[in-house]
C-alpha cells in the first residue's frame, strides 16, 4: 500500500488502466507531455506514449466530441476539461449526444467515455476556476456524475468510471487534491500524508458506481455532501458539538437513495451542504428526495447550505464558500427544530 | 463630432424571391473536365485552386470528359442510376405518406440523390457514415431494408430504434450508419473521433461526415476541421451546399464572401468543390478523398455544389421565400436525367429501361409500404411503452426502475 494525494491517486488510475487496456487513451489542454495543470497526467505519456496521452487545441466542444466517436468506434478515452469552468461550450455534446446517443440508437451505439475536470472552489480561483457546475449535468438523463472526495475512493471511482459502458463526469475538487480541507482557510493545510483514505493499492481496484460512504456514524442528524464539503461538514458537526452522521454521496449519479433514506429515518434529521449556487442545486433534488422518502420521520425543516445565488467572488472567497460555521450554524438549526 | 460617415448594417439578401424570375447567372460555375486531377499525395497547399473552381465530368451532351472521370463500367453506372431513381421514389411515397396523415413528418433529398448514392459505391461498408437527415441515399444504395426505413418513419412496433426518434433520423450499426442527430453540425467532429480511433487502432477504416452550408457556421464545423487537420484523421469531410437552410439562403452563412470548400485552405486540408449533380464527379472526387484517407494522408473537405429541390421538411413551404420554379432554373440540373442522359449517350441504356426501372422502383417501395403498413403507421402501432424506460444507461438505475413501475410496462 503506497501513500498518495489525490493526484498521485488519480495518476495511478490513469496509470492502471493504460496498462491493463489498449482501448484506454486520454487527452485534454495540457494533458499530455506537460500532463495537465494539475498533473494529473504526469509521466503518463513517457509512460505508455505519444498517441495514448497527448495535447489537445483549446477546444472543449472538440474534446468532447472527438471522444464521443472514439467512444462510437468502441475505444475508451479519458478527456481532461482543464477546469469544470471551462466544459460550457462541450455542453451540447454532452446533453445532446453522449447523453442520447445510446437511447436515440436504439441501444446500437454506446459513448464509453469518462470526462474529467477539476472543480470547485477554495483556491482563489474567482469565477472562472472555482464553478461547481454538477446540477447541469445531474439534471440530463443519460449522463453519470460523480465527484470524490479523497485518494482512494478518487482512484477506485475512477478506475469504475473508465470501466463504465457509458458517459460519465468525473469533477475532482481541487482544493483537496493536496489535502482534506476542512473550510477552516486561515489554518495551515494539512496534507494527505497519514491519512487512513490516502492508503491506496498501487494495482487495481473499483469503487463502484452509485454507493454511498458513511463517513462518520452518527446519531442526531445527517449530512448529505460531497466532495469538498464532506471534510467540511465533518469539521462543522465538530465545532458545533453535534453528533452528526455524515454522508459522501460519492455519485450523485446514480445516487445512492438506500443509504440517504437508512440514515435519515435513524436521525430524523438532515443538513445539506454543496459549493454550487442554491436554486436548482443538487440539494434540491436531495432535499425533495429526502421529503419524499423520510417526511414521516422527520422531526426538523431540511436545512441547505449552499453558495451564494452569485458568481464566484474572488476577493469574498470565504464569504461565499459555505464553510464550517455556516454549516455548523445549520446543524444547530436543524437539532433546535 | 465625428466627422466621418455613418456606419451601417450589412444584412445579406438572396438575388430572388417568391415572384422574381430565378438568376443564377452569379455562380462561380466552371466548364466539365477543366479542373485539374492532382494525385493524391498533393501538398494541400498545392491544390487550392480546387477549392474555388469546379470539379465536373458530365458535360451538356452527356459525355464523361476530362481527368476526373473515374471510368466506371456500365453495371456501377447503372446501379448508381438505380439507387437514386430509388431513392427519389421512395421519398415521394413517404412524403404523400406523411400527407395522408401516416407519419408526422418527412424530408425528401430531390435533386441532391447523386452524392449519397455515389458515396456509398465509394465508401466500404466497413466504414462510417456521420450522415445529417439528407443522406437517406446511403442506406438505400448500401441495401438497407426500405421496411426498415419505413417502420422507423412510422414509429411502429418494428421500429428499429423503439419510437424515439423523429421520422427519418435512421441509425443503424450494420449499415455504417450513425444515429442522425438533430443537433446541426454536431456528428462532424465526432466523425473526426471516430477516424482518430480507427488511425490509433491501426485499423483500415475510414469515416466520412455530412454536413449542410448552413450548419457550417456551427463552431463543430470549425472544431472538427482543427481536429481533422491536426491529427491528420482519415475522414471525409463533406459539405452539402444545397443553397437553402429551410429558408435562409446560404450567403446567411457566409456563402457569398467564398466558397465552402475554400473554409479548408486556413486549416491547411486538401479541398475539392464539386458539382454535386454530376454522379462521376461525386464518384471521382470520394474516390480521391478516400484513397488519400487509406494512404494515412489524412482528411479531405468535399464542397458539394448541388440545390435543394424539396422542401426543407414537410413543414416548410418554399413558395414563401424563394421563386417558386427556381430548380428548373438551376444550371447544373437534375442528377437523375445527367446520369440517365450519360448511360444512353454510351449505348448502356434506353427510355424504355428507364421506364421499365421507374415501374420497378414503385413496385419495390408500393412492397415494402405493404409490409410496413400492415405492421401500422404512426399511432395505430408502436413499440412497447417499456421501452420508454430502456437503454438510458446500460444498466437502468432505481429511479428507472421506479418510474417505470409507476406507468406500469
Amino acid at each position: 500500500m503506497a501513500q498518495m494525494n489525490m493526484i498521485q491517486a488519480l495518476n495511478s488510475a490513469l496509470d492502471v488502466k493504460l496498462t491493463d487496456d489498449p482501448n484506454v487513451l486520454t487527452f485534454g489542454e495540457d494533458a499530455g507531455y506537460f500532463g495537465g495543470v494539475f498533473r494529473v497526467n504526469e509521466g503518463l505519456q513517457k509512460k505508455h506514449g505519444l498517441t495514448r496521452c497527448f495535447d489537445a487545441p483549446i477546444a472543449e466542444g472538440g474534446i468532447v466530441a472527438a471522444a464521443i466517436g472514439m467512444g462510437v468506434y468502441g475505444i475508451r478515452p479519458v478527456v481532461e476539461i482543464q477546469f469544470a469552468d471551462y466544459i460550457y461550450p462541450a455542453y451540447d455534446q454532452l446533453v445532446s449526444e453522449a447523453a442520447k446517443i445510446r437511447y436515440r440508437s436504439g441501444g446500437e451505439f454506446t459513448v464509453p467515455i469518462t470526462v474529467r475536470s477539476p472543480y470547485g472552489g477554495g483556491i482563489f480561483g474567482g469565477q472562472t476556476h472555482s464553478q461547481s457546475p454538477e446540477s447541469l449535468f445531474t439534471h440530463i438523463a443519460g449522463l453519470k456524475t460523480v465527484i470524490p472526495s479523497n485518494p482512494y475512493d478518487a482512484k477506485g471511482l475512477l478506475i469504475s468510471c473508465i470501466e463504465d459502458n457509458d458517459p460519465v463526469l468525473f469533477f475532482e475538487p481541487k482544493r483537496i487534491y493536496n489535502g482534506p480541507f476542512d473550510g477552516w482557510h486561515e489554518n495551515p493545510v494539512q496534507p494527505w500524508t497519514g491519512h487512513p483514505l490516502a492508503e491506496v493499492p498501487e494495482g487495481h481496484y473499483t469503487v463502484p458506481l452509485g454507493k454511498a460512504r458513511v463517513m462518520k456514524e452518527g446519531a442526531d442528524v445527517t449530512v448529505l455532501a460531497y466532495g469538498t464539503m464532506v471534510w467540511v461538514s465533518l469539521a462543522a458537526a465538530e465545532w458545533a458539538g453535534v453528533d452528526a452522521e455524515v454522508i459522501d454521496l460519492r455519485t450523485l449519479v446514480p445516487l445512492d437513495i438506500d443509504t440517504i433514506v437508512e440514515s435519515v429515518k435513524k436521525t430524523g434529521r438532515c443538513v445539506i451542504a454543496h459549493e454550487a449556487p442554491r436554486t436548482s442545486g443538487f440539494g434540491a433534488e436531495l432535499s425533495a428526495l429526502v421529503q419524499e422518502h423520510c417526511f414521516h420521520h422527520l422531526e426538523a425543516p431540511i436545512e441547505r447550505v449552499t453558495g451564494w445565488d452569485t458568481p464566484y467572488p474572488h476577493a469574498f472567497e470565504w464569504d461565499y464558500f459555505p464553510g464550517p460555521k455556516r454549516v455548523g450554524e445549520a446543524l444547530k438549526r436543524a437539532m433546535e427544530g | 463630432m465625428k466627422n466621418t460617415r455613418s456606419l451601417s448594417l450589412h444584412v445579406p439578401e438572396p438575388q430572388c424571391r417568391p415572384g422574381d424570375a430565378p438568376d443564377f447567372s452569379g455562380l462561380m460555375l466552371a466548364d466539365a473536365g477543366a479542373a485539374p486531377r492532382p494525385d493524391v499525395s498533393t501538398s494541400p497547399h498545392e491544390m487550392r485552386e480546387l477549392a474555388y473552381s469546379l470539379v465536373r465530368v458530365l458535360d451538356d451532351e452527356g459525355r464523361a470528359v476530362g481527368p476526373w472521370d473515374p471510368k466506371l463500367d456500365a453495371d456501377t453506372l447503372r446501379k448508381g442510376l438505380a439507387a437514386m431513381v430509388l431513392t427519389r421514389t421512395f421519398d415521394e411515397r413517404m412524403y404523400r405518406a406523411q400527407r395522408q396523415g401516416k407519419t408526422s413528418f418527412y424530408m425528401k433529398c430531390t435533386g441532391e440523390e447523386a452524392i449519397a448514392c455515389a458515396q456509398a459505391l465509394v465508401l466500404d461498408r466497413e466504414d462510417m457514415c456521420f450522415p445529417t437527415y439528407r443522406q437517406q441515399g446511403l442506406l438505400i444504395t448500401r441495401g438497407y431494408p426500405l421496411v426498415d426505413m419505413m417502420n422507423q418513419i412510422y414509429s411502429n412496433a418494428k421500429d428499429p430504434i423503439k419510437g424515439r426518434q423523429l421520422p427519418i433520423m435512421y441509425s443503424t450499426k450494420e449499415f455504417g450508419f450513425f444515429t442522425i442527430s438533430g443537433n446541426l453540425g454536431t456528428q462532424y467532429p465526432q466523425a473526426v473521433g471516430w477516424a482518430m480511433a480507427s488511425a490509433y487502432k491501426g485499423d483500415d477504416k475510414i469515416a466520412a461526415a455530412w454536413i449542410g452550408d448552413g450548419a457550417t457556421a456551427e463552431g463543430d464545423f470549425h472544431q472538427a476541421m482543427v481536429f481533422a487537420g491536426v491529427y491528420r484523421a482519415p475522414v471525409i469531410l463533406n459539405i452539402v451546399n444545397n443553397q437553402w437552410a429551410i429558408s435562409s439562403f446560404q450567403g446567411i452563412a457566409g456563402g457569398e464572401l467564398t466558397t465552402f470548400a475554400a473554409r479548408a485552405v486556413g486549416y491547411g486540408l486538401p479541398a475539392l468543390r464539386v458539382d454535386g449533380n454530376d454522379f462521376l464527379a461525386v464518384h471521382a472526387a470520394t474516390q480521391w478523398a478516400a484513397e488519400r484517407a487509406r494512404a494515412n494522408l489524412g482528411a479531405t473537405v468535399i464542397e458539394f455544389y448541388t440545390y435543394r429541390a424539396a422542401q426543407h421538411s414537410t413543414s416548410d413551404d418554399p413558395a414563401r421565400y424563394r421563386p417558386g420554379d427556381e430548380f428548373d432554373h438551376w444550371p447544373l440540373g437534375d442528377p437523375i436525367t445527367r446520369l440517365k442522359q450519360h448511360l444512353i449517350a454510351l449505348g448502356e441504356w434506353d427510355d424504355a429501361r428507364h421506364e421499365q426501372l421507374e415501374k420497378d422502383c414503385v413496385e419495390q417501395v408500393k412492397a415494402a409500404g405493404k409490409e410496413s403498413e400492415a405492421i401500422g403507421t404512426l399511432g395505430q402501432s408502436r413499440p412497447s411503452v417499456k421501452e420508454m424506460f430502456e437503454d438510458v444507461f446500460e444498466t437502468p438505475d432505481w429511479r428507472l426502475r421506479r418510474q417505470r413501475q409507476e406507468v406500469g410496462v
